[in-house]
């Protein structure tokens, strides 16, 4: 076992696709010899020349159309935008072209394409650059959503999606970019809709994916000290979704907490909420809960900022409501 | 029109496209009036030239992006009217197995990177498709069909600025019949002609008579030689007009009578007849093609209308390639 950060995971990834398969190409914004704001691409120009280090100008929307097209003839492009929240230049290459081109063609062409996007708040970047965009992608059938939290998943699960056949969104935390965590040594490959049990438990169920895993662990050491013992479920894919896991572990603990960065309206933690309410009601001894950044815009300044996104603490707050409701 | 020698076959083989299209579309006219067809149906009745002329520049290893108006553009490339028209139908051997409909027939296999039902949608794909033939250093080349309004589009700018960067081998063809939908386009832009904008990009450009079949196979295939030999991108506009309304159903009441009935003159079928009888050639010969143009139409809609519908049972296939039913359920 290896340890590396984030970012250097995700690089890994991206340089170990590329030296495998020709195909594979990146495309966007300062790639070359910025190597990205992140350092993901850092070298990638001088290894893999500007044929297969696409350093675009700044239009989202003509590069990620651009990118459909490339993907229609066979090319699999790993497309980023810098931030997610750049995707409102960029919605229709991947609202109506990149989702919808296989399906609208009977099966005729697939889209392998890949947007990475980082996403989130803590970083101080105000309203348009630190949002959770998860139910703009989870809400497009024809899009596959991934949203890493470990090192490890990032790297394995960057891989799956790079060899998917259908468009993944690729949702990565930046303030997880520099965590450190470890790699397994040779090819690693999670496969895309697999969750994984981050931290088993009894008495109560978290859901959650991407940076709230690690609150959602904070929060669990928390609740041991008050004899509650919380499962941690990190989803890692939101489409597809790892029914089997949730309803095992519901069937478990018989009650849920789902906890999601982004804010709280129309947001997929509402969505995981909705179908267990369907599906396993009878599994209940407490309502769903849902913990969830506010529906305002992120601001700036440092404690508004904190204000507006889900802490370990408003977690163990709506467990501990979880486990104590009575009939 | 063109004093340039082409063979017999290759200027038939226009006329008879040119037709294949007309009596495709107006067929389409008559079944939509008869409550036959579901959907909107955009036609490129008059436009026909267009379509053909710079389909024939191109060859079949080539690749084309098309519009929500792409009838033309895909029979000109070699779609069949038979599963075009069951398409239209929303029938099972259609294109896209009835998925796709009128704004979205495609065939990868033929080089028809599909129709595409968002105004400038299809410029950045065509774009794609550029990148890709440069970076494998193959020498297909793609061409980009639009109209006025798409050129006024953010992904006209944004993509040709990069082919024009990268010198990728793709022909931005304006369609320009005038119209966006109801909006004359003298109204929303400030240059009589689109193809000036080439200059923005130090990139040829050139506007043609859209109703010359043969000024437009000439414009695009000097263009496509352009691409093909490494140089990058050009832009090539065809002035046209549409003789319907945007979509059937619309009476078009936003442009005076007096201006299509002069359009209607310089109909790009009449032209080219009348010319290829100067030509020497026998009415006798073209009434001939014209003949087996209306009953391969008519075969194709009897094959449409006969083919069954998909089964309901297929809505949730082809979401994914992979992991569709799980993707679909939840």
């Amino acid at each position: 076992m290896r340890t590396l950060s984030t970012s250097k995971a995700i690089r890994e990834a991206l340089h170990e696709e590329m030296q495998r398969d020709e195909n594979v190409i990146v495309v966007g914004e300062d790639l070359g010899k910025m190597g990205n704001p992140f350092g993901i691409t850092l070298g990638f120009l001088d290894e893999f020349g500007p044929n297969r280090v696409i350093e675009t100008p700044i239009c989202e929307s003509g590069f990620t159309g651009m990118a459909v097209g490339a993907a229609m003839r066979g090319v699999r492009p790993v497309v980023e935008l810098m931030y997610v929240d750049f995707i409102g230049v960029a919605m229709d290459p991947v609202m109506n072209q990149a989702a919808k081109m296989r399906y609208m063609t009977g099966g005729q062409v697939n889209i392998p394409m890949v947007v990475r996007a980082p996403m989130g708040a803590g970083r101080r970047n105000a309203g348009q650059h630190s949002q959770c965009l998860e139910t703009l992608f989870t809400n497009i059938p024809g899009l596959k959503v991934v949203a890493p939290s470990t090192a490890a998943d990032a790297k394995g699960l960057l891989k799956a999606s790079i060899r998917d056949e259908d468009p993944v969104i690729f949702l990565e935390h930046k303030l997880l970019y520099a965590a450190k965590g470890e790699i397994p040594e040779g090819e690693h490959i999670i496969p895309i809709g697999e969750a994984d049990v981050k931290r088993e438990g009894k008495d109560v169920t978290i859901i959650t994916w991407s940076r709230q895993v690690f609150f959602a662990l904070e929060a669990a050491k928390e609740l041991e000290k008050d004899g509650i013992d919380v499962e941690v479920i990190d989803l890692r894919s939101l489409v597809p979704l790892d029914w089997e896991t949730i309803k095992k572990s519901v069937s478990k603990t018989h009650n849920v907490v789902v906890v999601q960065e982004g804010n709280k309206r129309s947001g997929f933690a509402g969505e995981i909420s909705s179908q267990i309410m369907e599906e396993l009601f009878d599994e209940l001894d407490s309502p769903v809960e849902r913990v969830a950044g506010l529906n305002v815009v992120p601001p700036f300044s440092p404690p508004l900022e904190d204000a507006f996104f889900p802490n370990p603490n408003d977690i163990v707050k709506a467990v501990k409501k979880a486990v104590n409701f009575k009939l | 029109m063109s004093k340039k020698e082409y063979s017999k076959e290759m200027l038939l083989h226009m006329y008879e496209d040119m037709l294949r299209i007309r009596k495709f579309e107006t067929k389409l006219t008559e079944c939509f009036m008869k409550g036959m067809l579901a959907g909107n149906i955009h036609t490129c009745i008059g436009q026909e030239a267009a379509a053909v002329g710079a389909s024939k520049a191109l060859e079949k290893r080539d690749f084309i992006a098309s519009t929500h108006r792409g009838h033309g553009h895909c029979i000109a490339k070699g779609a069949k009217t038979d599963k075009m028209m069951a398409e239209l139908f929303g029938k099972v051997t259609g294109y896209c197995r009835g998925k796709g409909g009128s704004m979205h027939v495609a065939d990868i296999s033929l080089g028809i990177l599909g129709a595409n039902g968002i105004v400038g949608a299809g410029i950045p794909i065509a774009t794609g498709s550029g990148l890709t033939s440069k970076i494998r250093n193959t020498d297909e080349v793609t061409l980009a069909f639009f109209g006025d309004s798409a050129s006024n589009h953010g992904t006209f700018h944004e993509s040709i600025n990069m082919a024009a960067a990268w010198k990728l081998p793709v022909v931005y063809l304006c369609e320009n019949n005038g119209y966006g939908v109801s909006v004359d386009i003298n109204t929303v832009t400030n240059t009589d002609n689109i193809a000036v904008r080439a200059k923005a990009y130090d990139i040829p450009g050139k506007t043609v008579d859209g109703n010359d079949v043969l000024a437009v196979y000439e414009a695009v295939k000097e263009a496509v030689e352009y691409a093909r030999e490494g140089n990058g991108p050009s832009i090539v506009e065809c002035k046209t007009y549409r003789m319907r309304g945007h979509y059937e159903g619309d009476p078009a009441e936003y442009r005076s009578k007096e201006v299509t009935e002069e359009w209607k003159k310089k109909d790009p079928i009449d032209r080219f007849r009348t010319h290829l009888l100067t030509l020497g050639m026998e009415a006798e010969e073209l009434d001939a093609i014209e003949e087996a143009m209306d009953k391969e139409i008519e075969a194709a809609t009897e094959f449409a209308t006969e083919s069954p519908y998909p089964d309901a049972s297929e809505v949730t296939l082809d979401v994914y390639a992979s992991d569709n039913e799980r993707s679909v359920i939840r």
